[in-house]
């Protein structure tokens, strides 16, 4: 689908449900739609059932972490059209308490989508029938994929010959984890003034 | 007469150390007598955080983690972060590049449905077809070393191109092989097509109506194998796909069986799409640069850099800093073997990924496991978790 006609499309979602879907974006050929949180149910249903959408196939659900904000997350999801053979990305806000209505009524593949966004980024799911973690291990505290979680965890486990059982230890670094900065860009540094160019604006 | 004996259900562990069970699954079955009630997989036991390093490393960098994803097909996945990439900087990959890519991809999804197709027959009692289809298989991996220098985990596919164009000598071994390859494929098929044990085991079980396929996220054969004619090569073309004439097989009633023909029928497009990007190759179209010129994106080549400060320089800048993507964020998705791998990418701008959001087929298929196996049989679970093509690289990420 070319970009006018994903925009007509946005405008008609847009215009279908007020209230729920907020605004909507063509950027990179690919439509966004801003979603209300807590009506993002009316709205997966809605581009299911319309015959003017049909997005029938469930995609991905995931979340993303901007801790500078007061709602940190975006939770993002993206369903598929094969009638219109086109994509869409739904995109609501939540912060660390925020109920997010589940869509699993809607999508049942949700699911582990859902379940994988409550364990890595801590999103609140509500109802979902089975909101357990999901890839992390069991007992796992914390939401890993959070930017204020550190790359090396907090817990290493080894088997402890002594004790015959694998055993949960802080995490001990031999060597400290290297960051690099890459601050200078690749164009070239924008330096303040160097020693010595104070003297080219000096008129004489 | 005799008093009701105390009935109840029975929970088993299968996995994780199962050998049907295709890897680190761990699922606990509720059975009542022989009949699966519930099942609950526990999954990420393989868990790496391959997300989370990505978000670390530059956009180069993150290329080699693909590979370890869906470990059997691994240039596929690579291929679906390059486009997410490549979509963001706004790049084209030149033609012979895009020919390359696609002849590599074909040979992933050979890899992947002999693995899938020969061990999922192995689960239902066959021994011979995985030591039939390994044999190719290995042949495939020299290819990939050939090309990339690695037997699986090539990371070949850079952004912006391919790491290296193809020795003249090896795409006419790769044509050679194009051309015996039917012949094993049908070897292969009388083994298991007409076989009656095979059919029994598979023959309309685990059944799936389009309409749940849809809802559950399917993709790939999974949707096929329920009657859908969508494969995203045809309908959402990619790099030179749309001139590559191939069939897409799809099956009617939804099950297993319908679900392996379409495997072995799409490993003979998948020879026939190889035998075209080859001829096209050869074409004198076909000759050129395998990646773009731009040495801000791909790294100038080692001879230049021995001749030319920029180049050096160049190099230098791309193994340290990487390169800065423009901001945004996109939904790359390939048609990967086990169905859509697909990649949403969000950058911040930087050197490295804001956010890479790994959306790998074989987590939407295996979540349906419940849905797929209540009501059938203990036996039935391996027949149906071997034909929902699953990788634990990639479901566990």
């Amino acid at each position: 689908m070319d970009d006018v006609r994903l925009d007509t499309l946005g405008q008609t979602i847009v215009g279908a449900l007020p209230g729920a879907a907020l605004a909507h974006e063509v950027a990179f050929g690919q439509l966004t739609i801003a979603v209300e949180t807590s009506k993002i149910v009316e709205v997966a249903q809605f581009l299911r059932d319309d015959p003017r959408c049909r997005f029938v196939n469930f995609t991905d659900a995931t979340a993303v972490d901007y801790p500078g904000r007061e709602k940190r997350f975006d939770v993002v999801y993206h369903l598929m059209s094969p009638t219109l053979n086109t994509r869409i990305r739904l995109k609501g806000l939540a912060s660390e308490t925020t109920q997010v209505p589940s869509i699993i009524s809607v999508f049942p593949g949700a699911d582990w989508f859902e379940r994988e966004a409550y364990d890595l980024y801590g999103v609140i799911f509500v109802g979902h029938p089975d909101m357990r973690r999901l890839l992390t291990d069991y007992g796992f505290d914390g939401h890993p994929l959070r930017k204020d979680f550190p790359l090396t965890g907090f817990v290493e486990v080894r088997y402890d010959d002594q004790e015959k059982r694998v055993v949960y230890e802080p995490v001990r670094l031999n060597q400290e984890f290297r960051k690099f900065d890459f601050l200078s860009p690749w164009e070239g540094a924008d330096y303040p003034v160097l020693p010595g160019d104070e003297k080219a604006e000096v008129k004489p | 007469m005799t008093e009701q004996p105390n009935v109840r259900n029975f929970t088993i562990n299968f996995g994780p150390q199962h050998p049907a069970a295709h890897g680190v699954l761990r699922l606990v079955l509720e059975l009542d007598g022989e009949v699966v009630e519930r099942v609950d997989p526990h999954i990420g036991l393989l868990h790496r955080g391959t997300e989370k390093l990505i978000e670390q490393k530059t956009y180069l960098q993150a290329i080699p983690y693909f590979d370890r994803l869906d470990y059997v097909a691994p240039m596929n996945q690579e291929h679906a972060f390059c486009l997410a990439a490549e979509k963001l900087l706004g790049v084209t990959v030149p033609r012979r590049g895009q020919l390359i890519r696609v002849l590599y991809s074909e040979i992933g999804r050979i890899l992947s449905h002999l693995l899938n197709i020969t061990t999922q027959a192995m689960d239902v009692g066959a021994l011979t077809p995985p030591l039939w289809g390994f044999e190719e298989r290995e042949k495939l991996m020299v290819f990939y070393e050939r090309a990339s220098g690695s037997r699986m985990h090539a990371a070949f596919f850079r952004i912006g191109g391919v790491h290296q164009d193809l020795p003249p000598k090896l795409i006419n071994d790769i044509d050679a092989w194009c051309d015996a390859f039917p012949q094993v494929l049908d070897d292969l098929e009388t083994l298991l097509t007409g076989n009656r044990i095979f059919k029994q085991r598979n023959v309309d079980i685990g059944v799936v109506s389009l309409e749940d396929a849809w809802k559950w996220g399917f993709s790939g054969v999974m949707v096929r194998g329920s009657g859908a004619a969508w494969d995203l090569r045809k309908s959402q073309p990619y790099e030179c796909y749309a001139e590559m004439d191939f069939d897409v097989p799809i099956g009617k009633n939804g099950d297993c069986y319908d679900r392996y023909c379409i495997r072995v029928e799409e490993m003979r497009q998948s020879t026939k799409i190889m035998k075209q990007c080859i001829a096209k190759m050869r074409a004198p179209d076909g000759q050129g640069a395998v990646a773009v010129e731009d040495n801000k994106i791909f790294p100038p080549r080692r001879g230049e850099m021995k001749r030319s400060m920029e180049s050096l320089i160049h190099h230098f800048k791309l193994y340290t800093e990487g390169f800065r993507v423009p901001e945004g964020e996109v939904y790359a998705a390939v048609e990967a073997p086990k169905g859509e791998f697909g990649v949403y990418l969000v950058s911040d701008g930087s050197n490295k990924p804001y956010k890479c959001k790994i959306r790998a087929p074989g987590f939407a298929h295996l979540q349906a496991m419940d849905f797929m196996c209540r009501g059938h049989l203990l036996a039935d679970v391996s027949a149906i978790l071997g034909s929902l093509d699953i990788v634990f690289g990639e479901v566990d990420r």
